[in-house]
């Protein structure tokens, strides 16, 4: 057998509470496309910034080229011949195409020669890309080509790409597949980490599968079917619980044909959601993040406006309502970034009350704060949903995560809202309080509110929701109820294997 | 070696305490500054901090001038500190200051006693009224004429950013180079004195008694714009600390995002922070030029508007800080003046000894979210 050109064994990066990876061993030969697949927090990131020197790992060790590699900074990994293009791109808006690659460049030549070097790549390569235009000119397409082209000119052996088409149309994935087999065919080899099981079947020829920190299977992704991968990725162990049918009240939440344009460029666009959600049911959403699960949260919470009918509430429409407007009708909602969005990080905690529950909790007397009230509210939250701080003047950022969640999920259940929307709700939740959150979700679906709970966390969706759907790409399949529903299943919604086979599996 | 640690949460002691300390680190490098330029630091510290308020040669005149030149810091700081805790910065203050005075003086002169009676724009007659010099409207309508331009003059920015997305630091703050032409303009063109044979600037307001803003109190320095001034801390900390809408103007300005979800508007945020502070600035002129000034001039305006923006900071954008921070300014102009009377310390000198401040403070600020601790580089 020839030496690989990275080898990697018992790699393991342990972080206070979560081991990130344990004991990750795999190899990447010369010339070849290797998948990195894997849910979200399984692991990936950690070990490709471990590849790219930005993590040291605890313990284990990496060879390239059966020669010793430990980079301690990402410079050493380039100048080894590693390059990586992440997944949010770094460039200047107000800077050309050349000048953001020599900033990228540990030791840039003049900009006049670079530029014919980079006109030289792209027409090498089949990426089209003028060194003279502005970035902010660019499509989310051909930034990425300036980050990938910026990694060309290191002429590196081994390209990471993390999650590369998430941003892309489908012609931009074309014409970078194109590229990427081209640089194979040159012998160069590429770490290409994605959720899309289409696209692995199709690019690659040797997969490793991670889940929680561990590579759990390695295999030719072209030989499996989407749904053996799919398998493979969520493990086949879990089991959905039991669950006893609820008696479906009167329609509490309905949105028919929501449509709404990306807010930003990294944004994903939402295309014709149709949902409805009765009165005691929980519709758990699944997806990889990213597929616009905060564009969906944002357009029920109003932050995002929709065309009125589009979205109604208890058969009020409320798709041009403001967010207050939609908290006074019953419609709540807690986002999934805690701090900044949720929370404001400096605020105090009885600040943080005040910001959804102001209205609801009468804690506002015409236009002036009730800052006696604001408190209680917020020393009531803390009390009931067990949130660890000294007290309610607590800055927000102050508290740990999972405390802080608890305090941002129990601020809007106890408004009583009569529709509930969350966005991963137990996200970087240590155990005790994720069950905690969980059941809390529960018990306001059995006391007669809708829910929704936007997750990528699998095990979660089963545990809590009554019926099931996946967003992928800003679109939303059909539900299916989660009794009887298994894992193969869900991971073929998951992994976009195609809104066909679902189709075919519930008729 | 020194680290920087961030603190789990903002602290109190260190938000009140930076102030302190900034002005002491001025003095200390003004001093070194005075010492540079060949004057006696010393004294020349004292004259500026000592000498306005217990000297007694010069306390019986610089006392009354405190209140003089801290009634339009406070007022125009007070407006700002609304908006620069919005993350809205309005920089020209200074511009919306001199179109409220020239808005209230325009119609203040409009009504002027003698003489004719006409508003001139490049020598048109743009309207004409009966002079009725006593009418007690007049002082509120001359105060509404301030607020109004001042307003006005805000609500460029604001609607070029809620538009166009412009940037209102600089639209703002060119604004204000555009206010000084007009001002001079008009001091030499449409608002000159005509009985001022030929020499720029307006009639002397403080001789039309409807319209003149003397010292309510004679000898303590107090007009109606200081007495407004006050009312503005009292509105700005109910406003900020007790009004639904101060906490929105706080959250947008710490955490974007949030304000979205708690049903901020931002775009109507804008407009009411540089709708509030373009009125209150304006309001500090139309008082100052009916006051102090009496008249308009070419320089009228002294930097009230820029010196407010330290006023702000120093005072933690909190009313009650501005306050002290208002008449910590006044003190340095006054003194600033002194010391250039007595010692001959170039204008400049003073004006970069008020940048110090600000300087400092925005450094120092630094230690109410982080503490330094001494520790040894660790291995990396």
């Amino acid at each position: 057998m020839t030496t690989p050109l990275l080898a990697i064994e018992g790699l393991t990066k342990a972080y206070p509470g979560v081991i990130a990876n344990e004991e990750v061993s795999f190899v990447i030969g010369e010339g070849e496309i290797h998948a990195l697949l894997g849910e979200n927090g399984a692991g990936k990131s950690t070990l490709v910034k471990t590849i790219y020197g930005l993590i040291r790992p605890d313990t284990g060790q990496m060879q390239w080229r059966a020669a010793p590699y430990a980079p301690t900074a990402p410079h050493e990994a380039r100048a080894t011949g590693v390059a990586m293009v992440f997944q949010h791109f770094s460039l200047f808006d107000a800077m050309d195409v050349a000048e953001n690659v020599a900033l990228g460049m540990d030791d840039p030549p003049p900009i006049r020669q670079l530029a014919a070097r980079i006109r030289q790549v792209s027409t090498d390569y089949g990426l089209p890309l003028d060194p003279g235009r502005l970035v902010g000119d660019l499509s989310a397409g051909e930034r990425q080509r300036v980050e990938i082209i910026r990694c060309l000119l290191q002429n590196p052996q081994l390209l990471i790409m993390d999650e590369p088409t998430s941003v892309l149309t489908p012609q931009e994935v074309d014409i970078l597949f194109q590229t990427l087999r081209k640089l194979r065919a040159e012998g160069r080899s590429i770490l290409y980490i994605s959720h899309k099981l289409d696209e692995i079947r199709a690019l690659c020829e040797t997969a490793t599968i991670l889940r929680r920190g561990k590579v759990v299977a390695s295999c030719d992704p072209r030989e499996k079917t989407s749904r053996q991968l799919a398998e493979m990725m969520v493990g086949t162990a879990l089991t959905a619980p039991q669950r006893v049918g609820r008696d479906p009240g009167a329609v509490l939440l309905q949105v028919d044909g929501l449509s709404l344009r990306a807010p930003s460029a990294f944004g994903t666009s939402l295309k014709d959601i149709a949902l409805t959600v009765r009165a005691g049911e929980i519709l758990g959403i699944g997806g990889v993040a990213g597929n616009g699960q905060d564009e969906l949260l944002a357009a029920l919470a109003g932050e995002l406006r929709a065309p009125h009918h589009v979205i109604r509430v208890q058969d009020q429409p409320v798709g041009r309502f403001g967010p207050n407007t939609r908290r006074a009708l019953g419609l709540l909602c807690a986002p999934e970034e805690r701090l900044g969005h949720a929370a404001a990080p400096d605020m105090s905690l009885t600040e943080n009350a005040l910001l959804t529950g102001a209205w609801r909790e009468k804690l506002v007397w015409q236009v002036f704060i009730d800052w006696k009230r604001a408190r209680n509210f917020a020393e009531s939250i803390i009390a009931r949903f067990d949130v660890r701080t000294p007290g309610p003047h607590v800055a927000a950022r102050a508290l740990s995560g999972g405390n802080l969640q608890k305090f941002v999920i129990g601020r809007e259940i106890m408004q009583r809202p009569q529709v509930l929307v969350v966005n991963q709700p137990t996200w970087g939740v240590d155990a005790a309080a994720a069950a905690a959150i969980r059941q809390a979700l529960m018990d306001l679906a059995q006391g007669g509110a809708a829910v929704v709970v936007i997750s990528q966390d699998l095990d979660e969706l089963l545990e809590v929701a009554d019926s099931f759907c996946a967003l992928n790409a800003g679109r939303l399949s059909a539900p299916r109820p989660v009794p009887g529903l298994t894992m193969e299943q869900v991971g073929l919604m998951l992994g976009g294997a195609g809104d066909m086979e679902v189709a075919h599996v519930a008729t | 070696m020194l680290r920087l640690e961030r603190r789990p949460q903002p602290s109190r002691v260190w938000v009140w305490a930076t102030p302190v300390l900034a002005v002491c680190l001025t003095m200390i490098a003004g001093g070194i500054l005075f010492a540079i330029l060949g004057k006696d630091p010393v004294a020349a510290i004292r004259m500026i901090f000592w000498d306005p308020l217990f000297s007694q040669q010069f306390a019986a005149f610089s006392r009354p001038q405190l209140l003089v030149k801290a009634g339009p810091l406070i007022l125009i700081a007070v407006g700002l500190a609304i908006g620069f805790r919005a993350g809205i910065w309005n920089i020209g203050a200074e511009g919306q200051y001199i179109i409220g005075a020239l808005c209230a003086a325009a119609v203040a002169l409009a009504f002027f006693p003698s003489g004719p009676a006409d508003v001139r724009l490049f020598g048109t007659v743009l309207f004409s009224f009966d002079a009725a010099p006593s009418r007690w409207w007049l002082f509120p309508l001359t105060i509404v004429a301030g607020a109004a331009g001042g307003f006005l003059w805000a609500m460029i920015p604001a609607i070029l950013k809620t538009r166009f997305n412009t940037n209102e630091i600089l639209v703002s703050l060119l604004l204000v180079y555009v206010a000084e032409k007009l001002l001079a303009a008009a001091s030499v063109g449409w608002l000159r004195n005509p009985q001022g044979a030929g020499f720029p600037g307006s009639r002397n307001l403080s001789q039309f008694p409807a319209v003149a803003n003397p010292e309510i109190l004679p000898g303590t320095g107090m007009h109606w714009g200081v007495a407004i001034a006050f009312v503005a801390v009292i509105f700005g900390y109910v406003l900020l600390h007790r009004h639904m809408l101060g906490f929105h103007v706080q959250l947008a300005g710490q955490a974007p995002r949030a304000a979205r979800f708690a049903g901020v508007a931002p775009a109507r945020l804008v407009v009411f922070c540089l709708g509030i502070s373009g009125l209150l600035a304006g309001l500090a002129g139309m008082f100052e030029v009916t006051g102090p000034a009496r008249m308009i001039t070419i320089d009228f305006n002294v930097g009230y508007g820029f010196t407010a923006i330290i006023v702000a900071f120093l005072g933690r954008l909190h009313p009650v800080g501005i306050v002290l921070a208002g008449l910590l300014m006044a003190l340095t102009y006054i003194g600033g003046e002194l010391a250039q009377f007595m010692l001959g310390l170039p204008s400049a000198a003073i004006q970069v000894f008020q940048g110090m401040l600000l300087f400092f403070l925005l450094a120092l600020d630094m230690l109410s979210n982080y503490r330094i601790r001494l520790a040894y580089r660790e291995a990396a």
